[in-house]
C-alpha cells in the first residue's frame, strides 16, 4: 500500500503544471530578450513585469489552499504574510538605495531623512545583506504566523472565529503600518529601488530573471506543498479539516499540525511578497488590506479548493480577468463582476474549475471503464467508485 | 425670557438715551474722538477707541469693528471719518448719515498690534451689553481671554446691569481675569478673583493662573493652591470626559454590532455585507432628506422620524432577498457564506458608488440633534447623546421582541433545535428568512443613527465591520447582553487608551487584547455552555 | 475507605462523586462507576441521563466540576486533554458515527493506527509491512475488505458503523467506549456487531453504550442504568430490567 503514496505524489494534472510552468519560466524571458522588439513573439516588458507578478499571486494561492484547501483553516489575513515578505525585501531594495536618493544620505532611507531621524533603527540594521534580508523574507512571516497560530489554535479557536481574528490581525498590521513613526514610510511605504543584488531592477534582464525566479519560487512552493498533501501528514490535515475532534480523539495534537502548516504557508507566502516587490516597484500599507487577502482566497475558490494547481491556476486567471477589465471601458464594472464571482462560485461552482473538472474527468474515466467491462455491474444504476491500485 | 424683555427694554430706553442727546449735540466728545482717526497717529487712534467704547454711541460698535477690518476710512484732508459696510455702502462716522461714496483721499485707518489689542477689548466690551443674551456671554468670554485693563470699566458696568445668572458669572470670572493682572489691583481683590477662578476651575482658568507673573506672597500661595485644587477636578472631569466618549463611541459600536448580534450571533450566518446594510440605512436618510428639502422644507425635523422606519423596511427587504436568494443555499458552510456575502458587500458599495457618486453625501443633522450643552467640564453633544439613547431603545426593544413577540418565540426555537421546530410546524425557511431581514433592518436603522456622526460615502460600512464582529465575538455569540457589555467595554477601553497611546495604537492595541482574550475565552464573554454548542 | 482506594487502583476505569452543570443544568451529578480490567459493560438510560456527557468526561472533552477520574487506576484524566488520553489508550466511537468521509476506507485506518502521531513521524511516514498487515487484518474482521479503496462517505450507514469500530481495533486502546453501536443497524447487522463486541472484549475493556435491549441482552454482560446523571441500577440485565425505578423512567411498563 505505500507505493502509490509516490506514485499519487506526482499525478498527470500536477506533471502539466510543473511542465508549463518551466515552460513559461524558460521561454518568456528568451522571448523577452533574445526576439526584437516589434516580432512576433516576442515578449514586451510590461508583459513580463504584468506576469511576474501573476506567478506571485499563485504562490500565495498555494499558500492559502495549503491550510485553507487541506486543512480548513480560513485565513483572511494572508495578505499580512505577503506584505511582510514583500516589506523585508523593500527594505533590502532601500538599503541598496543608498546616496542615490533625494537627500543623498547613504544609511537613511530618503523618509527617514524627510522626517528628520537621525540614525536608522534597530530593526533596519542588516538589511543591507542580501542573505540577511531573504532569511527575514521566510522569518517574519513565519514568527508572527508562528505566535499568532500558537495562540490561536491553543485555545481551539476554529472556523470563522479564526478568520474573524487573522482579519483583525491584518488590519492592526494596517494601522500600525500606515503610521510614520513605526519606520516604515508611512502612507507612502517603500518605493525608488534602484537594483537587487548589484543589478538595476528597471533592467529587461534583471525583470526577466525575477520572472524565472518567481517560476522557479511557484515550482519549488508546489512541490514542497504536494510533498505535505500527499504524506499522511497530508492525511492528517484532511482528517482535522473533515472532523477536527474525531482526530484528537485519535491522539493527533492538531493544533502542532495546524500550527506546522500554518507556518510553513505563512512563510510561502512571504516569498510570494519578497518576489514581487521588485516586480511592482513598490510595497505600500495598501497590501495589508483585509480586502486583498479576501481577494486571493476568491483565487483559490474559483480554481478549486483542495487542489493545489487550481489554486494557482485561479490566481493567475482572476488576476488576468482583473486587468482585463480594470484597464478598459468596463472599469466601473469590475466590482461587480468580483462580487458576481464570489457569490458565483460559492453557489455554483463551490469545487472550482479544477475541483469541477477533476470530478468530470473520474466520472466519465468510470463510465468509460465500465462500458469497457463486458459485465458491467451496474447495481440500481449507480456505479461504484472503484479506483485501480 | 424676562431677561430678553429687559435687556430689549434696556436697549430701546438707551437708543431713546441716544437720540435724545448724543444726536444733536454736533461737536461732543464722540465726535471729537472720530475725528482723532484722522489724524494718522497710533496713540490718537488708541484715545479714540477708547472714547469711542465708553460713550455708549449706537455708532461704537460699528465703527471699531470696521477698525478691526480695515473698512474705517479717514479722509486727512477734511477730517472726516467714512464707515465702509461689508455691502460697499458708506457712512459718516460721526453722523451715522449716508454718504455716496467715500472721497479718493480718504485711507483705511492703520492699527498696530498693540492697537489691535484695545481694539479687540473695545470690541468685547461693546457687545457686553447686547441685547442678545449668547452675544453678552460670548462678549464675557473673550473678555476673560484677553482680560485687557481698559474693558474694566465696560465689564463693571454690565455686571451692574446684568440679570442673567450665567452671563452674570462669566462677567465677574471675565473681571476676576482682569484684576488678577491688573497690576494696581489691592490684594483683596487679586485674592477674590484667585476664588473666583478656583470656582471656575477649568483648564483656561488654570492657564491665566499659572501665567499671571509677579504677584503678592499671598496671592501666589492662594492662587498654588486653587491650581491643585483645579488640576484634581480637571483629572476627575477628564476621566468623566473619557468615560462619556467611551460611552458614546460604544453605542456606536453596539448600534453596528445589534444586527450582527442576531444574524451571526443568533443565527450564526457570519454576513460580511452586514456594513453595507448599515450603508443602506445611511443613504436611504439620505434620500429622505433630499426628498425634504426639495418638496417639503418644513419637515426636515422630522426627516430621521421618517427615515428610521424607511431604513429598516428598505434594508431589512434587501436582507430578505439576501437570505432567499444567496445565503440559504450555503447553511452549514459558514466559510462559504463569508465568502459569498464579502462578495455581495462587495456588489452593493459599487451599487451605491454607481447610483449616488464615490463622494461624500451631505446629511444634515435636524435641529433637535444639533449643538451641546455643558455639564460641569464636559461638553455633550446632543447628536451623540440621541444616538445612546436611541441605541439603548433599539436593544430594548430588540430584547422585548425576541422574548415577548410570537415570531421572536419562533426565532429562539428555530435557533435551538432547528429540527424540533420544524416538526412543530414552524416554517423554518420563513423564520430564517425574518431573522435575517430583522438582523439587516437593524443594521439599517444603525445606518441612520451613524448618518449622524460619520460621513456617508460607500466605504461607510467596512470600517464597521470588522469592528461589529469585534464586539460580537468579544461579548459572546448567541448572547444579546453579552453584545451590549462587549460593546461599552470596547468603547471605553478605546477612549481611556486613546490619551496614553494615541488613536491609532489605542485601535490597534484594543485589536490585539481582543485577539489574545479570544485565546483565553474562545467563546467570549458570556458564553453558552454545555454540549449542544459543540456541536 | 481503605476497601475503596484498592478498589481504585486495581480498576480500568475509576470515576467517584463526579459533577458537571451546564450553565445550572447538572448533566452529571454525584456519578460513581468501576469497570474493571478486561470487563465489558453496558450503559443503558434515557436519553439526557448524561451517558455521552460521561463519555466526554472519560475522554478528555468535558471537564468535571468536581470528582475523581482515574484511568489504569493511577491516572488522573480530569486534567488531561483528548489527545493525551487518546494516546493513553482511551478509544472512542461516536453516537453519530464520525469517519473520515472523503478519504479512502484504508487510510481511515492508516490514520487510527497507534503508530508515531507527531508532526514530523507522519511528514516522514514510510509505511511498513507490519501496518499493512494489521489494516488487512481489521480490514477483515469488520469485513470491509472490499471497500478498501472506496471513499469513506460512501459506505452505508451500518459499515460507517463499522468502519469507526475498526478504527478503534487499529487503534488497539486498553479502554474502547463505544456510543451507540448499533443505532440504525439491521437485525443482522446488529447480531454481528455483537459478536465483533464479544470479540474485541476478549482483549480490550470495553464500555458500551445502548438503547437496543435484545443487543444489550445479547452481549450479556453487567448493566448500569444511569439517570438524571446518575446511577439508577446496576447489575446483569434481569435484575436491572426488573428494577421498579428503571421501568419507570426508562423501560416503561
Amino acid at each position: 500500500m505505500t507505493p502509490h503514496m509516490l506514485t499519487r505524489s506526482l499525478d498527470r494534472g500536477a506533471t502539466i503544471f510543473l511542465l508549463v510552468v518551466a515552460a513559461l519560466g524558460v521561454l518568456i524571458p528568451l522571448f523577452n530578450l533574445l526576439l526584437p522588439a516589434g516580432s512576433f513573439l516576442q515578449v514586451p516588458t510590461y508583459l513580463v513585469a504584468l506576469w511576474g507578478k501573476y506567478v506571485c499571486y499563485a504562490i500565495l494561492a498555494l499558500s492559502i489552499d495549503l491550510i485553507w484547501g487541506y486543512c480548513g483553516i480560513l485565513s483572511l489575513g494572508h495578505g499580512a504574510f505577503f506584505a511582510l515578505g514583500g516589506y523585508a525585501m523593500g527594505m533590502y531594495l532601500m538599503r541598496q538605495i543608498g546616496t542615490r536618493g533625494v537627500y543623498g544620505n547613504p544609511i537613511l532611507p530618503d523618509f527617514m531623512v524627510f522626517l528628520n531621524w537621525q540614525k536608522l533603527p534597530w530593526y533596519w540594521y542588516g538589511f543591507d545583506m542580501f542573505w540577511f534580508a531573504a532569511l527575514m523574507v521566510l522569518f517574519v512571516p513565519g514568527l508572527l504566523a508562528f505566535c499568532f497560530g500558537w495562540l490561536a489554535f491553543r485555545s481551539r479557536v476554529t472556523g470563522v472565529y479564526l478568520s474573524i481574528i487573522t482579519q483583525a490581525m491584518t488590519y492592526a498590521l494596517l494601522l500600525a503600518f500606515f503610521r510614520n513613526d513605526f519606520g516604515f514610510g508611512g502612507n507612502n511605504g517603500l518605493t525608488d529601488f534602484k537594483d537587487i543584488l548589484g543589478f538595476n531592477v528597471q533592467a529587461e534582464g534583471t525583470r526577466a530573471a525575477l520572472f524565472a525566479l518567481s517560476c522557479l519560487a511557484l515550482i519549488i512552493g508546489f512541490l514542497i506543498c504536494r510533498a505535505i498533501v500527499s504524506s499522511k501528514l497530508g492525511k492528517v490535515l484532511i482528517a482535522v479539516r473533515d472532523a477536527e475532534s474525531r482526530t484528537r480523539f485519535l491522539g493527533y495534537r492538531v493544533e502542532s499540525y495546524k500550527l506546522f502548516v500554518f507556518t510553513v504557508s505563512a512563510c510561502m507566502a512571504g516569498v510570494a511578497g519578497a518576489l514581487y516587490v521588485p516586480q511592482v516597484g513598490i510595497i505600500n500599507p495598501s497590501e495589508f488590506a483585509p480586502g486583498n487577502s479576501i481577494e486571493a482566497v476568491i483565487w483559490v475558490a474559483v480554481g478549486g479548493r483542495g487542489t493545489l494547481v487550481g489554486a494557482a491556476l485561479g490566481a493567475v486567471v482572476v488576476n488576468y480577468a482583473k486587468t482585463f477589465f480594470t484597464s478598459g471601458m468596463l472599469a466601473p464594472y469590475w466590482l461587480f463582476m468580483l462580487g458576481a464571482l464570489f457569490i458565483l462560485v460559492t453557489l455554483l461552482l463551490p469545487k472550482g474549475i479544477v475541483g469541477t473538472f477533476n470530478a468530470w474527468w473520474d466520472q466519465s474515466k468510470e463510465k468509460r471503464t465500465a462500458a469497457s467491462a463486458a459485465s458491467a455491474a451496474a447495481e440500481d444504476g449507480v456505479t461504484e467508485p472503484k479506483m485501480a491500485e | 425670557m424676562p431677561t430678553k424683555l429687559s435687556a430689549r427694554f434696556c436697549s430701546f430706553v438707551l437708543s431713546l438715551f441716544l437720540i435724545a442727546f448724543a444726536l444733536p449735540a454736533f461737536a461732543g466728545p464722540f465726535e471729537d474722538a472720530v475725528a482723532k482717526f484722522a489724524n494718522d497717529d497710533f496713540s490718537d487712534t488708541e484715545e479714540a477707541v477708547g472714547v469711542i467704547a465708553s460713550s455708549g454711541n449706537k455708532l461704537a460698535f460699528p465703527i471699531i469693528s470696521a477698525l478691526q477690518d480695515g473698512r474705517l476710512m479717514a479722509d486727512p484732508d477734511s477730517k472726516k471719518v467714512y464707515v465702509t459696510g461689508t455691502d460697499g455702502k458708506s457712512i459718516d462716522a460721526a453722523t451715522g448719515e449716508a454718504v455716496a461714496s467715500v472721497p479718493d483721499s480718504a485711507s483705511a485707518v492703520r492699527l498696530n498690534n498693540r492697537l489691535r489689542r484695545s481694539v479687540d477689548a473695545a470690541l468685547g466690551s461693546l457687545t457686553l451689553q447686547s441685547p442678545d443674551v449668547g452675544t453678552r456671554l460670548q462678549a464675557a468670554q473673550s473678555v476673560f481671554k484677553s482680560h485687557e485693563e481698559t474693558a474694566l470699566e465696560a465689564v463693571d458696568a454690565a455686571l451692574a446691569k446684568e440679570s442673567n445668572k450665567s452671563v452674570k458669572t462669566a462677567l465677574g470670572e471675565a473681571r476676576a481675569a482682569i484684576l488678577l493682572f491688573k497690576s494696581d489691583a489691592t490684594e483683596v481683590e487679586k485674592l477674590e478673583a484667585v476664588a473666583t477662578l478656583k470656582a471656575r476651575g477649568d483648564q483656561e482658568a488654570m492657564a491665566l493662573l499659572t501665567g499671571m507673573g509677579d504677584q503678592p506672597p499671598s496671592v501666589t500661595k492662594a492662587a498654588a493652591s486653587a491650581i491643585s485644587s483645579i488640576q484634581s477636578s480637571l483629572a476627575v472631569w477628564s476621566t468623566v470626559q473619557n468615560a462619556w466618549y467611551g460611552l458614546s463611541l460604544g453605542s456606536v459600536l453596539l448600534l453596528a454590532a445589534i444586527g450582527l448580534a442576531i444574524t451571526f450571533g443568533v443565527m450564526g450566518v457570519i454576513n460580511m455585507a452586514h456594513g453595507e446594510m448599515v450603508m443602506i440605512g445611511a443613504y436611504t436618510t439620505f434620500v429622505v432628506q433630499e426628498v425634504i428639502r426639495t418638496r417639503y422644507p418644513g419637515l426636515f425635523d422630522y426627516s430621521l422620524l421618517i427615515a428610521v422606519p424607511l431604513a429598516f423596511v428598505v434594508a431589512g427587504a434587501i436582507g430578505v432577498l439576501i437570505e432567499r436568494s444567496i445565503i440559504r443555499f450555503l447553511y452549514g458552510r459558514p466559510l462559504e457564506t463569508l465568502l459569498a456575502t464579502w462578495g455581495l458587500s462587495l456588489v452593493l458599495q459599487q451599487a451605491v458608488r454607481t447610483m449616488f457618486g464615490p463622494t461624500n453625501r451631505e446629511v444634515g443633522n435636524p435641529s433637535w440633534m444639533s449643538g451641546a450643552f455643558e455639564l460641569g467640564q464636559i461638553t455633550i453633544t446632543y447628536n451623540r447623546l440621541w444616538i445612546l439613547c436611541f441605541t439603548l431603545a433599539v436593544f430594548a426593544i430588540l430584547l422585548a421582541m425576541l422574548r415577548y413577540s410570537a415570531i421572536g418565540l419562533e426565532m429562539r426555537a428555530v435557533t435551538q433545535n432547528r429540527r424540533m421546530a420544524a416538526s412543530m410546524g414552524i416554517a423554518t425557511s420563513r423564520v430564517d428568512a425574518l431573522t435575517f431581514g430583522l438582523g439587516s433592518g437593524i443594521a439599517g436603522i444603525a445606518g441612520v443613527a451613524l448618518s449622524q456622526i460619520d460621513n456617508v460615502s460607500p466605504n461607510l460600512g467596512q470600517s464597521y465591520i470588522i469592528d461589529s464582529f469585534m464586539v460580537v465575538v468579544f461579548g459572546g455569540v448567541g448572547n444579546l447582553w453579552g453584545t451590549l457589555v462587549g460593546a461599552f467595554t470596547l468603547g471605553i477601553a478605546n477612549k481611556f487608551l486613546e490619551p496614553v497611546a494615541g488613536a491609532v495604537l489605542g485601535k490597534i492595541a484594543i485589536l490585539v487584547l481582543i485577539i489574545l482574550f479570544i485565546q483565553k475565552r474562545p467563546r467570549g464573554l458570556f458564553a453558552l455552555k454545555g454540549r449542544a454548542v459543540e456541536a | 475507605m481503605n476497601v475503596m482506594d484498592t478498589r481504585a487502583t486495581s480498576a480500568m476505569l475509576y470515576l467517584d462523586g463526579v459533577h458537571v452543570s451546564f450553565d445550572g443544568f447538572h448533566a452529571i451529578n454525584n456519578l460513581s462507576l468501576t469497570l474493571e480490567p478486561g470487563e465489558m459493560r453496558a450503559i443503558i438510560g434515557p436519553n439526557g441521563a448524561g451517558k455521552t456527557t460521561m463519555m466526554d468526561i472519560i475522554t478528555g472533552k468535558t471537564k468535571p466540576d468536581e470528582g475523581t477520574v482515574l484511568f489504569d487506576g493511577v491516572t488522573d484524566l480530569t486534567r488531561l486533554d483528548e489527545t493525551r488520553i487518546a494516546e493513553l489508550g482511551i478509544g472512542r466511537k461516536f453516537q453519530k458515527p464520525t469517519v473520515f468521509e472523503s478519504q479512502t476506507v484504508q487510510d481511515n485506518l492508516l490514520l487510527a493506527l497507534n503508530v508515531d502521531h507527531s508532526v514530523r513521524g507522519t511528514l516522514f511516514w514510510r509505511g511498513s509491512k507490519a501496518e499493512s498487515e494489521r489494516i488487512d487484518k481489521v480490514l477483515e474482521t469488520i469485513r470491509l475488505t472490499e471497500a478498501r479503496n472506496r471513499l469513506a462517505g460512501s459506505l452505508s450507514h451500518g459499515q460507517k458503523q463499522w468502519l469507526e469500530i475498526g478504527m478503534l481495533l487499529a487503534q488497539d486502546p486498553k479502554l474502547l467506549l463505544v456510543d451507540e453501536p448499533v443505532a440504525g443497524m439491521t437485525d443482522v447487522e446488529t447480531h454481528l456487531t455483537a459478536e465483533l463486541l464479544k470479540e474485541i472484549n476478549k482483549t480490550h475493556t470495553v464500555m458500551v453504550v445502548e438503547h437496543d435491549m435484545t443487543f444489550v441482552r445479547e452481549l450479556g454482560v453487567k448493566v448500569t442504568c444511569l439517570h438524571e446523571g446518575t446511577v439508577l441500577a446496576e447489575g446483569t440485565i434481569d435484575q436491572v430490567s426488573s428494577n421498579e425505578r428503571v421501568i419507570e423512567v426508562y423501560l416503561g411498563r
